[in-house]
């Protein structure tokens, strides 16, 4: 059996007095590529975060490779190589996009070659990044931030990369790019967790899933499973 | 008054040393405005503490009245840096890194223990808190200190800064002093540019202020940052406050508070966050100030130093550098 990367006991979250997470638990183990899905509101976004530390949960814990990471500060969780690329690019708009990718690899300061290399993948996994690389991030389409998101994910030499619904607000082409890029990231040996709205591209994809609704989680299984599930054909593929 | 070539070279120059200790105030407004969104209001009082620690400093150093006074192990010391040019230029960079390192960790205690506990409050909270600490620091300065004008030279009266004409240009006289403050702010802005443009603190520093959340993402500690934005900013503040008391000769507890509404405006004129936009408002405002009260009246100075504000924020409302950047949703 693969090895568990993270593991997610019970966790509850919460916004002042808003319960946003009311007891999630959840794993994701080596090499595997596990989805989220769930309507808007669910608490996809908000289960990421507290993953990466961003916000604490109240109760519960998150263990990563063994290891204790729930309550320690962003910064810490993003230096055990738990990368989120967060929903909405968040890309830095005044930054060049090398200056972005460099910001990625902000905490690599004693491995040059490797940053190297990485940068090196991202401009062969996105040429259209290369061409811009002296361009202001601020002034990309909406498509390339969300590449140039996912490549400054990449330039930290993630161990669990987290997407927060990378295909956004894109064009299919570019969704299907975007599939194909998190598809390869995976057999290169990346494990990924993954947020998305479109529940049909992600289940596909995905070793697994998991199905929450309004802080909680409703239904887990195997991305094939869940792709021909009644209830999830239903409420999140549109078909009746 | 006349209008020969050489007075609005004199009044320009004028211009630009007032500028620079307006520059070298503003980047502590703009950085702080930058990373948190938030205006120090306790900033003009960092730099009144500055000039109060310089002269204290100064007159431990090189004032022999001290010396007798009680503390008579320094006497060897003032000796040395009062004998001469490499005494002088000791002198002076001692009292500058002394009161930018004091007042830089005074900048990092109150962001520590006023700001930081109000960051998640609403918005309105930590400018309360500002407030409450540019009050507080008033009045220790009044309390515990003095509550008159202090002169900013020996017990004697002799200045610590030599008052000759250093040269001559097209007729004008330019003094040390001008010299000095022009030369000081334009290489520490100079630095500070390079700082934050080039190296990787600087950096993190330039993500945090464009996306908080996302700069933690990278592993950026950005408590860090933020401790270091209010180290920078008050130690410039600083600079400027120790040339200010030796510029205009003395210093008080309430020196701070004309020079800081100054500065503020230099920041929103080139544009509140950007740290270029904030060297060249300072530099045009000193500048325009002093060529309004040498053409037109002094008592017009600040008058017109308003003036140019509203018609920046009528024609730029970012500011001369400052993006029109949409609200954040
Ligand atoms: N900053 C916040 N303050 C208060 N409530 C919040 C905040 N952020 C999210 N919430 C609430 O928490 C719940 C979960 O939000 P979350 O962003 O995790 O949803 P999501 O599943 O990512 O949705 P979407 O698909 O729309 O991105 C929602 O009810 C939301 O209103
Ligand atoms: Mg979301």
């Amino acid at each position: 059996m693969a090895e568990t990367v993270l593991k997610i006991n019970d966790i509850h979250t919460f916004y002042g007095q808003i319960e946003a997470l009311k007891g999630i638990s959840l794993h994701v183990d080596q090499g595997e590529i596990v989805t989220l899905i769930g309507a808007n509101g669910a608490g996809k976004s908000t289960t990421l975060r507290t993953i990466s530390g961003l916000l604490a949960p109240r109760t519960g814990s998150i263990e990563f490779m063994g290891e204790v990471i729930s309550g320690m500060p962003v910064h810490t969780v993003t230096a055990k190589g738990v990368i989120q690329v967060p929903e909405g690019r968040r890309i830095f708009p005044r930054m060049t996009v090398e200056e972005n990718l460099g910001m990625g690899a902000f905490l690599r300061t004693k491995d040059p070659a490797g940053v190297q290399a990485s940068m090196d993948h991202v401009f062969q996994l996105f040429p259209r990044l290369k061409e811009r690389r002296t361009q202001k991030g601020g002034t990309l389409s909406g498509g390339e931030q969300q590449m140039l998101a996912t490549g400054r994910g990449l330039m930290a030499s993630p161990k669990l990369l987290m997407l927060d619904e990378p295909s956004m607000g894109l064009a299919p082409v570019v969704v299907e790019i975007i599939f194909d890029t998190i598809k390869t990231l995976n057999d290169q040996g990346i494990t990924i967790l993954l947020v998305e709205q479109n529940a049909a591209m992600a289940l596909q994809i995905a070793d697994r899933g998991y199905v929450l609704e309004t802080g909680n989680v409703v239904l887990e299984g195997p991305g094939k499973d869940l792709l021909v599930n009644e209830q999830v054909r239903k409420t999140y593929l549109g078909e009746t | 008054m006349n209008f020969t070539l050489s007075y609005l070279l004199e009044q320009t120059i004028n211009g630009i040393t007032l500028g620079g200790l307006y520059a070298l105030v503003a980047l502590g407004y703009t950085m702080v405005y930058g990373i948190l969104l938030m205006i120090n209001f306790a900033h003009s009082e960092l730099f009144m503490a500055g000039g109060y620690v310089g002269l204290g400093v100064l007159k431990l150093l090189a004032d022999p009245a001290i010396a007798k006074g009680g503390l008579s192990f320094l006497a060897p010391m003032q000796a040395f840096f009062n004998s001469g040019t490499a005494g002088f230029v000791a002198l002076i960079a001692v009292t500058f890194l002394i009161s930018a390192i004091v007042v830089g960790l005074m900048g990092v205690f109150i962001e520590r223990f006023a700001y930081r506990p109000l960051r998640h409050a609403p918005r309105l909270a930590p400018l309360i808190s500002a407030i409450g600490v540019s009050i507080f620091l008033q009045n220790a300065a009044l309390l515990w200190i003095s509550s008159k004008q202090l002169p900013y030279s020996r017990a004697d009266g002799t200045s610590f800064v030599p008052a000759k004409t250093a040269f001559t240009v097209f007729g004008v006289s330019v003094s040390t002093m001008q010299i000095m403050i022009i030369v000081t702010s334009l290489l520490l802005l100079a630095f500070l540019d390079t700082f934050v443009s080039k190296t990787r603190i600087g950096k993190a520093m330039r993500a945090t202020s464009q996306d908080r959340e996302a700069a933690g993402l990278m592993g950026v500690n950005i408590n860090s940052v933020i401790a270091l934005a209010f180290f920078i900013g008050p130690a410039l503040g600083a600079v400027a406050g120790v040339f200010n008391g030796m510029y205009y000769g003395s210093v008080k507890f309430n020196m701070g508070f004309i020079p800081g509404i100054k500065s503020f405006t230099a920041a929103v004129i080139g544009g509140i966050g950007n740290l270029r936009g904030a060297m060249l408002g300072g530099f045009l405002l000193g500048i325009i100030e002093s060529l309004a009260s040498g053409f037109i009246s002094n008592a017009y100075r600040d008058v017109i130093a308003f003036i140019v504000l509203i018609l920046v924020l009528v024609f730029r409302p970012g500011g001369l550098l400052g993006e029109a950047v949409a609200e954040k949703v």
